[in-house]
């Protein structure tokens, strides 16, 4: 896949790409993209995984840490439900991830920059297709830029040529 | 040290209500040792003394500030640096300035549409004239400036170093003792410490916990808890799991689900994560319909996770979007649902 | 910052991943990250070279850390780990950077992107593998006894191979006799064996077997503990008889006036006694008293039994007893049930009384079956002249199970061959697909079409005893639309034969939770690998076998039987097995007892301490999943090897470049003045 312009979709991107952080699980979605792998699927080069055992390790920490680190979307997968390796695992992280995306929902993070999926190990196919359209999803909502957020450029309400520009400590 | 050999003590009030320090007057009679121990050199809410004081002295004469309140306006972050500069020790003494509290409600919107509800849209504003409170105002005396309201609310800690910490909101009497009582053996733990305890409120709650699968939150007038049984056992949301015990457990004891006052536990550095995480974990559903049907009656989820503590957490407020060179809050109203398609 | 020293190892693997990733580039860059003691490319790292460049900069550079980037962890994560210690370096110190089938495989025509994102996942790697710590892994000891389940074809050969190797063998089975569904047969396909002739010498063998502990009419209730060193609770439910002085010799179930249907062995075609035995070959030979149905329970009278039996084995007090056993292994050959026809109505079954399915039909053709081998109508007397015999009833179907259930085409040949060599009549298959797979299945099959029977390609639309053509009164007629002919077509019979499917017990699931082990929706138990693993279940210790895993035939329940008993026979060999060190620990003194982790744990692996008002992990039991540990609201539960903190660094790793400010704060707040 040859690099995308996605400044072309939403010009926030000024020339970045999005970045997605994903969170797979060692038995199936993990193994789904080492499939996509071995059969030479192509997709975006937005993703950056990381190998948890099961999708039931996902800490919602983990989510909000990637979003402030940069991360303009996350992606979570692991096995179908009632195929879950640890049983029901997935179970968990489907309940913990509605709570949080509400949650974030609230703190102004588009719900569809939080995405759960599923994919078996056999289905590099699907998982290759589910990245591809995250990405797409990601590149219209635009780049989140939580750092931005945090080191908000305070001006005072009316300008005063008494005041001096108060620089953080942070 | 001053002339009379004591310890100089500092109490300063940023953006705060004044519970912390009624919770300073809460050492009842132990208030007199506290006065005899120490050389009290500033408390704007108790003693006369003024910024020009604090200003005059040494830097780093004050041995101990205690600072509450939420750095909120440039006022409270100049005197947060003021205080920082002139004190040994910084104690951010309480919720707000801890974990940023109830101002730090705040950082679910931004200033401008803050300004715009209090002085002009609140159904209890009577303002016709559309009055708000300007930065700078002329008057026959000169100019009276008044604080720039931030954006953003922030804790002490995210402006100056700190070297401890009491969490509540206020501290109890019995936290505030030990910290002086340290401070004064001069048996401190290592700086950066939070002067409390290392469990959560479950540790000292004395209602009997048991497996937690919870089908739907009441909100406190859809119930009247059983005395004995684990508020969330029950359906009544308590923060006290996800929160740094000390308290005693009191609103626990009072039929009150605990809001997290305390901040998150020794070690947690988002304590809304984990009660996400928590919370998450122990309500039943296997579909999406029904996972989303119990998280119905749960609204503003972010109000009762990030209550106390939202400016402290990862991601510390509300998105801010730039919209023409001003940086506007943007929630998202409408509530996610679960794509039935995670069904199988 | 650590004083951790890494080792960076960027692999080309050839051209797979040099084609792509600038390798050369990304070592360099390795290079100059904090901490990277040593970055190099290398052609293969997998290699004996590599991995000796890998031993070799352990000892020269005081190496405590190693990161490959290469391929995926599933193909080569053993093999450096294996290099590291032979390095002298805890191996669990050691992780892979994926840049292969994640990266350079699949990004293959943008090399910018695909370096740039192979630099990321590398510094996720390097900053997660500064958080690791060395881990052991758990030794378990291996107890000698196993515990078979079951006591149908499968199970029985389970106990057969591991009490002939020498090992004493527990058998727990429900029913008051071993034997399972091919005692019910007549014959077996597609030899036309007689199934108790081939059955009953193995069930005797296990009655009699020196090593093999029999326990039959008892159920497990209660499984603790983990591989090697389980804790097993069976009830023995009371028999009525005590079994040192019955001597099987039948006069009791011959006086027995209380006369009920036999549901079970018979499949309600016959009757039984209320004290009764299930059959002539049962093992054990004792029989049992139906409480429910026994005629003393209910009005206190009769005792015909007690006062006819010869030893005065009959005991109406005695209760049921609960036995603890200790075992190492624990094999479940619980079975199948039979679909009850009755949910279709459209095929008449318990409506339209010459309906049956297909184990009514197996007693009727017993010789020592309630017709004695005869085929009869309901009436016990009528000969068929016409048969039809439906497939997939309940099986294939979207409504009902969807999964086709290995046998019922082979049996439903067989009948027909059965019906032909006793009666002459007609007979009519209505199918979907005829599945013979196995060995001689398909010449079986070419024999019965060359009996003559009538195959008609068309799922059975309804059974009905409502005629409407010439013909067809007084019949049951089989509708069906002939695929092959593309025609309705009405075929009057006078016994029609469901070939009803294979089902998990309806308490499947819950005796797949007891056992700790995973199962489907429907209850059929999970393999740990579909291909290549399919006796072993997730849970180590815990061994599957026969249709209670999938449906099947008898020689596949018998070669998953004596897999099972081999899987069995090396552990106890071994004596000792290694369990992997990543699982979840509870800090004990930090735990305020909330206990939201308790129920979450599929494995049970957590438990309460009262005294203590903690909970605690069973290291053991606890299979490292994580769940408890994302769940604890206090962050008191560590993963190893999963730990919060390296999943963290690996997240600022691999967002490096969006972090611009390298020396901004992780953790807000709580920092020392002095830092300042």
């Amino acid at each position: 896949m040859p690099e995308k312009n996605y400044s072309e979709i939403n010009p926030a991107w000024e020339g970045r790409k999005p970045v997605i952080v994903g969170f797979l699980c060692n038995w199936c979605s993990y193994r789904a993209a080492d499939l996509a792998g071995t059969s030479r699927f192509g997709y975006p080069a937005t993703l950056r995984d990381i190998r948890i055992m099961c999708t039931g390790r996902l800490d919602p920490t983990f989510v909000i840490k990637a979003l402030r680190e940069g991360a303009d979307g996350v992606l979570v997968m692991g096995c179908h439900p009632h195929q879950c390796h640890y049983d029901e695992g997935n179970y968990k992280a489907m309940r913990r991830m509605a709570l949080l995306r509400r949650t974030l929902a609230q703190l102004g993070v588009h719900p569809d920059r939080i995405q759960l999926g599923w994919a078996s190990a056999a289905q590099g196919a699907l998982f290759t297709e589910t990245v591809a359209a995250m990405t797409e999803r990601i590149a219209e909502l635009g780049p989140l830029e939580w750092r931005d957020t945090i080191e908000d450029n305070i001006t005072p309400r009316m300008p005063s040529p008494e005041i001096e520009e108060v620089v953080h400590g942070r | 040290m001053a002339g009379n050999g004591k310890p100089k003590l500092a109490l300063y009030w940023a953006s705060s209500c004044g519970g912390c320090e009624i919770a300073v007057l809460a050492l009842h009679e132990k208030i007199l040792d506290v006065a005899d121990a120490f050389d009290i050199v500033f408390w704007p809410c108790v003693m006369d003394f003024k910024e020009a004081d604090i200003e005059a002295m040494e830097d780093g004469s004050i041995d101990i500030c205690l600072f509450n309140g939420a750095i909120r306006n440039d006022d409270n972050e100049h005197m947060a640096h003021l205080m920082r500069q002139k004190s040994k020790v910084m104690v951010a003494f309480g919720s707000c300035a801890m974990e940023g509290c109830m101002p730090g409600l705040a950082n679910f919107a931004d200033r401008e549409q803050m300004m715009k509800f209090i002085y002009h849209d609140s159904p209890s504003t009577d303002n016709p004239e559309g009055i708000e409170p300007q930065l700078v105002t002329e008057v026959a005396e000169g100019n009276l400036r008044l604080p720039a309201f931030w954006n953003t609310v922030r804790t002490l800690d995210q402006v100056v170093p700190v070297e401890y910490y009491l969490p509540g909101c206020p501290p109890e009497a019995k936290w505030i003792e030990a910290a002086v009582g340290a401070i004064l053996s001069g048996e401190l733990p290592p700086p950066g410490s939070v002067i409390g305890l290392d469990v959560t409120v479950c540790d000292e709650c004395p209602r009997t916990k048991n497996e937690k699968k919870i089908t739907r939150f009441y909100r406190p007038q859809e119930i009247i808890p059983d005395p004995d049984i684990c508020l969330l056992e029950q359906g009544i949301f308590c923060a006290g799991i996800a929160t740094r015990g000390g308290c005693g457990a009191l609103c626990p004891q009072v039929n009150m689900g605990c809001r997290g006052c305390y901040g998150p536990n020794e070690g947690v550095i988002d304590g809304g994560a984990r009660l996400i995480g928590a919370i998450g974990s122990v309500i039943e559903g296997r579909t999406a319909e029904d996972i989303d049907a119990v998280l119905d009656t749960l609204p503003d989820p972010a109000g009762y996770f990030y209550r106390f503590s939202l400016p402290h957490s990862l991601l510390q407020r509300v998105h801010l979007v730039n919209d023409n060179g001003r940086n506007v809050a943007q929630p998202i109203k409408e509530v996610p649902r679960l794509d039935p398609g995670l069904n199988v | 910052m650590t004083e951790e020293k890494v080792g960076v190892y960027v692999c080309h693997c050839g051209h797979n991943i040099a084609g792509t990733v600038d390798v050369e580039a990304v070592a360099e860059w390795a290079a100059d990250m904090p901490n990277v003691a040593i970055s190099r490319d290398y052609k293969f790292m997998c290699s004996s070279l590599g991995q000796e460049l890998i031993e070799e900069d352990v000892k020269e550079y005081g190496l405590t850390r190693v990161v490959v980037a290469a391929c995926s962890p599933h193909m080569h994560e053993p093999t450096f780990r294996r290099a590291c210690e032979r390095a002298g370096l805890n191996p669990y110190l050691f992780e892979m950077a994926n840049i292969r089938e994640h990266d350079s495989w699949v990004h293959a025509d943008d090399i910018n992107a695909a370096t740039e994102k192979a630099k990321a996942i590398v510094a996720g790697s390097i900053r997660r593998v500064m958080e690791l710590q060395p881990l052991e892994p758990f030794i378990a000891k291996i107890d000698e006894p196993t515990l078979v389940v079951g006591g149908g074809i499968a199970g029985i050969n389970t106990a057969l191979e591991i009490a002939n190797a020498g090992h004493p063998v527990y058998m727990v089975e429900r029913e008051p006799s071993i034997g399972g569904h091919m005692a019910q047969l007549d014959k077996t396909f597609p030899t036309l064996d007689c199934s108790a002739c081939i059955l009953t010498p193995k069930m005797f063998d296990v009655g009699n077997h020196p090593n093999i502990t029999l326990m039959t009419y008892s159920e497990v209730e209660q499984v603790d503990g983990y591989v090697g060193n389980f804790t097993v609770r069976v009830r023995k439910k009371a028999r009525k008889i005590i079994t040192d002085l019955c001597t099987g010799c039948g006069d009791c179930w011959s006086r027995c006036p209380a006369k009920v249907v036999d549901d079970v062995y018979e499949a309600g075609l016959g009757y039984r006694t209320a004290i009764y035995r299930p059959f002539p070959q049962a093992v054990p030979k004792y029989p049992v008293i139906d409480v429910d149905t026994c005629i003393y329970y209910e009005k206190g009278t009769c005792k015909a039994c007690q006062k006819f039996c010869p030893t005065d084995a009959i005991d109406f007090d005695q209760e049921d007893e609960i036995v603890v056993l200790n075992v190492g292994n624990i094999v479940l050959a619980t079975g199948y049930k039979l679909f009850d026809a009755r949910r279709i109505p459209q095929y008449g079954y318990g409506r339209l009384a010459n309906v049956f399915t297909s184990m009514e039909f197996e007693r009727m053709v017993n010789a020592s079956g309630p017709t004695g081998g005869k085929v009869v109508l309901r009436d016990g007397v009528t000969e068929p002249q016409t048969v039809g015999i439906v497939h997939c009833v309940g099986s294939r179907d979207r409504n009902y199970n969807q999964h086709c259930s290995n046998t019922c085409c082979m049996a439903a040949l067989k009948f027909a061959h059965l019906v032909k060599e006793r009666t002459g009549a007609e007979i009519y298959n209505f199918y979907i697909d005829i599945r013979t797979p196995s060995k001689n299945y398909e010449e079986f099959y070419h024999r019965i079409l060359e009996e003559g029977a009538h195959l008609i390609r068309g799922r059975a639309a309804e059974v009905t005893d409502a005629a409407r053509l010439p013909g067809e009164e007084g019949k049951l007629i089989i509708q069906a639309e002939d695929t092959l002919i593309g025609k309705q077509r009405r075929v009057p019979v006078d016994m029609v034969v469901l070939m009803a499917a294979m089902e998990p017990y309806e308490d499947a699931v819950e005796v797949s939770h007891r056992f700790g082990i995973g199962c489907s929706e429907a209850g059929f138990f999970t393999e740990k690998h579909p291909k290549l693993d399919p006796v072993a279940t997730m849970t180590d210790g815990v061994f599957i076998a026969g249709a209670c895993a999938g449906p099947k035939d008898i020689p596949e329940s018998v070669e998953q039987g004596a897999a099972a008993a081999a899987r069995v026979l090396t552990l106890i060999g071994q004596g000792e097995i290694k369990i992997e060190p990543i699982r979840a620990t509870i800090d004990e003194d930090r735990c305020s007892g909330c206990r939201i982790c308790n129920n979450l744990c599929p494995y049970s692996a957590i438990e309460f301490i009262e005294e203590l008002g903690v909970s605690r992990v069973n290291p053991a039991l606890c299979k490292g999943c994580g769940t408890c540990v994302a769940a604890c609201p206090s962050q008191v539960i560590e993963g190893q090897h999963f730990t919060f903190d390296s999943i963290m660094a690996q997240i600022e790793g691999i967002l490096y470049d969006r972090i611009e400010d390298t020396e901004r704060v992780t953790y807000l707040g709580s920092q020392p003045a002095e830092a300042r």
